[in-house]
């Protein structure tokens, strides 16, 4: 088991019920954990939603962690994977002033080099999309700062593993 | 009262009466067989309290003089009977008044559902009166909690919460009512909750886990069982007696594990942790097998954790996964219900009786005896000492007795000297070590078991932390028999400051009201010993006595609770002076 400390996406499956993120936050904050990042959305299966969280830990804790999740009631099933057992990406949106698109030929270029997508462009503004790795979307972040961003934010981490994890199986049994 | 009958897809019929949210909650109640619930009343509950009265033939409410008083007592009536104990509050400073109760009842894994009420659902959030999200407030305390804004929701968070509160590792649950819930009418029916998708209470036991298990055991040169509340909680105090006697295991308990066996079963080797038995802090140290039955391994038990054990192969059976490995590193991890694990084990065992092994613990309890009991239950010095009050009570109850102990000094010499004949006797905060816990756990113990002696044995300290439940005693007509040890001082916290902090008591002297005029002024019968020659006498009446009683015995000032393992030692470096 690794005694370094390293980045894990911790994945969980839950009831879609109020009052469970609040259940889940608190037991990372108990430990003096530092949430890296966190996204809920709904999962493959209808009703149940998936809350991926990034945390940089030792494993033995995040195991500790895992127990203490699993053992909320509305908990269905909690997994942790290293960076390199998942299929990850992170969202970020640049809002940049309209008129550098066209006095700043140089922006054009950074577009089209960093596979970024335009989302909406008016008179005043227009909102790039780019999604990939952290490390893409701070290079982008990076060569927009020389010319100046309105705004800008970054979605959490969202990752689907490379195995399988088998969870309607797993309800399948509790159903039973 | 409209009544009307559905036809639901399976077919079976469900007889529905259209009622209020505040009767939908009483209705429950006395579905899941609550015959007493605890509790205060004000603005947002007063619907439920209402219809407590119309239902006062069915549930007895007990008005407690303090909310927290009302979930102690709800503890004790659970911890004695084992059935789940109910409370009941009021929103804001009602609610708030409750979470004491619901962290230790979360720590010690006591089933207790709660019930709040809240203000109207349209002032959800907007600082109304009386208005505090006692969901979010008890979410880190609470094995479950939920909020209730609609009448119809009831029966299903009821159902839901006596269910949760205790199947697996049982735990309070709090369900919040909004007052518009608990007015509106809907067509009420209630059907007992007996799964909820995602909650597993019970992990599986795999058999090769016991085979593996039941190995090492039968292996073992030097076997050690610390068994905990879990052998109660799953009622598996036969198995895990068959297990002990047949595979001659010497045992000892946590605190909440005390009172599973008798006293005096001869495996019986005493208690773990910082004031525990000298012998199996010592041994823990040294067997060559540890097995962890229903216990979590607290640091109040292993000290150190960098030495506890470190030599031993260790098995625990638990059913809580999140345990494993938490603390203490396990080699062999049996998962599932306590009794149901014992009993698969028992075939597997050898008979055994390892005469030497505990040889050795009868040696260091002959040391124990010379360096400390002797002189605790039996003194020669003039101050009378508080070990030889809980000697005398075992002599009155000839070991009968419930005992409910507060938090401190007096608890850890009511656990080490108290003994004990029946399971579920030992009441006491454990986990949270909750100060004001053992006068209101007492009335409930008592009025879940009538028939039993219960003895609450509180210090000066704690007993006024929750001295106005004397009221609830004398209004309930509750026979708890309350012994107060006086030593003017916050008697644990002055052990250490004498053994860590150069003797500057800071904050630690108390002076005392006069508790006998206080415990008169409830019209309870009392009585106070300053004198050696007036105890047995005094024990004697207050055991005898058919109503409540109580008893103040001054004891010496400065006395000490040895063994000790100081914070951060090791379990063999136990002092025992």
């Amino acid at each position: 088991m690794s005694t370094e400390k390293q980045l894990y996406t911790i994945s969980v499956y839950t009831e879609n019920n109020i009052g469970l993120l609040n259940r889940i936050s608190a037991i990372f904050q108990r430990r003096h954990i530092n949430i890296e990042s966190l996204n809920i959305s709904p999962s493959e299966i209808d009703n149940v939603s998936r809350f991926t969280i990034v945390v940089n830990m030792i494993e033995v804790d995040v195991k500790k962690i895992i127990g203490q999740i699993e053992k909320q009631v509305e908990v269905i099933k909690a997994y942790y994977h290293t960076l390199d057992q998942v299929i990850y990406q992170i969202s970020g949106l640049f809002k940049v002033k309209s008129e550098l698109l066209f006095e700043e030929p140089q922006i054009q270029n950074i577009i089209k080099n960093s596979h970024a997508r335009i989302v909406t462009v008016n008179t005043d503004f227009f909102v790039l999309e780019k999604s990939g790795k952290k490390e893409e979307i701070a290079e982008l972040h990076e060569q927009l700062s020389v010319y100046g961003i309105m705004q800008y934010t970054r979605s959490g981490l969202i990752a689907v593993t490379k195995d399988e994890m088998r969870i309607s199986e797993l309800l399948e049994t509790y159903n039973n | 009262m409209e009544t009307q009958t559905i036809k639901n897809e399976q077919n079976t019929t469900t007889v529905t009466e259209r009622i209020s949210g505040s009767e939908a909650i009483v209705r429950c109640l006395i579905a899941e067989d609550t015959k007493i619930i605890y509790g205060y009343p004000g603005g947002a509950i007063m619907p439920v309290y209402d219809e407590l009265f119309k239902y006062q033939d069915k549930i007895h409410h007990v008005l407690t003089r303090h909310e927290q008083g009302a979930t102690h007592s709800a503890q004790g009536f659970a911890r004695i009977s084992g059935k789940v104990g109910v409370c009941i509050a009021t929103s804001g400073p009602g609610a708030t008044n409750l979470i004491t109760g619901i962290a230790d009842a979360q720590i010690d894994s006591t089933p207790m559902v709660c019930i709040t009420g809240q203000v109207f659902s349209h002032l959800l959030g907007s600082d109304a009166f009386q208005e505090t999200d006692i969901v979010g407030i008890s979410t880190p305390v609470t094995k479950w909690n939920c909020q209730v804004t609609k009448a119809s929701d009831i029966p299903a968070a009821i159902a839901k919460a006596f269910y949760i509160a205790k199947s697996g590792r049982p735990g309070p649950v709090l369900i919040d009512i909004t007052k518009d819930a608990q007015l509106d009418e809907f067509d009420f029916s209630y059907e007992k909750c007996t799964r909820v998708r995602s909650y597993n209470p019970v992990p599986k036991t795999e058999i090769s886990s016991v085979e593996e298990a039941a190995k090492l055991i039968n292996a073992a040169k030097k076997p050690l069982v610390v068994w905990g509340q879990g052998v109660i909680l799953s009622e598996a105090e036969e198995a895990f007696k068959a297990v002990i006697e047949k595979a001659g295991i010497p045992s000892a308990w946590t605190i909440l594990g005390a009172s599973a066996i008798p006293t005096s079963h001869p495996l019986n080797v005493g208690m773990v942790g910082m004031h525990g038995n000298y012998a199996p802090n010592v041994l823990t140290n040294d067997c060559d097998v540890l097995i962890a039955i229903g216990m979590r391994f607290d640091d109040r038990v292993t000290g150190k954790l960098d030495t506890y054990a470190t030599q031993a192969k260790v098995i625990h059976f638990e059913i809580d996964p999140a345990e494993i490995d938490k603390n203490v590193k396990t080699d062999v991890a049996v998962l599932g219900d306590a009794k149901a694990s014992l009993e698969l084990l028992l075939p597997l065992l050898n008979e055994n009786s390892h005469p030497e092994w505990r040889q050795k613990f009868a040696d260091l309890y002959a040391i124990e005896y010379e360096k400390v009991i002797k002189d605790d239950i039996h003194p020669t010095k003039e101050g009378l000492t508080m070990g030889e009050v809980l000697h005398q009570i075992n002599v009155q109850s000839k070991g009968n007795a419930a005992i409910v102990s507060d938090v401190g000094q007096h608890q850890m010499i009511a656990c080490r000297y108290a003994e004990f004949n029946k399971t579920k006797s030992n009441i006491t905060s454990g986990g949270l070590g909750t100060m004001g816990f053992g006068l209101p756990a007492a009335i409930g113990a008592k009025m879940a078991a009538p028939d039993r002696e219960v003895v609450s044995i509180s210090g000066d300290g704690g007993y006024q932390m929750t001295i106005q439940e004397l009221g609830t005693i004398f209004q309930q007509k509750a026979a708890v028999k309350v012994v107060v040890l006086n030593n003017d001082f916050l008697g644990m916290v002055r052990q250490w400051q004498q053994l860590f902090f150069d003797k500057r008591y800071a904050s630690t002297e108390m002076v005392n009201p006069n508790f006998v005029a206080i415990a008169e002024g409830y019209y309870i019968k009392a009585r106070k010993v300053t004198k050696r020659e007036d105890l047995a006498d005094a024990v004697k009446e207050m055991m005898e006595s058919k109503e409540a009683y109580f008893l103040e015995v001054c004891v010496e000032k400065e006395g000490n609770v040895f063994p000790m393992i100081p914070t951060g030692a090791s379990v063999s470096d136990v002092r025992l002076e």
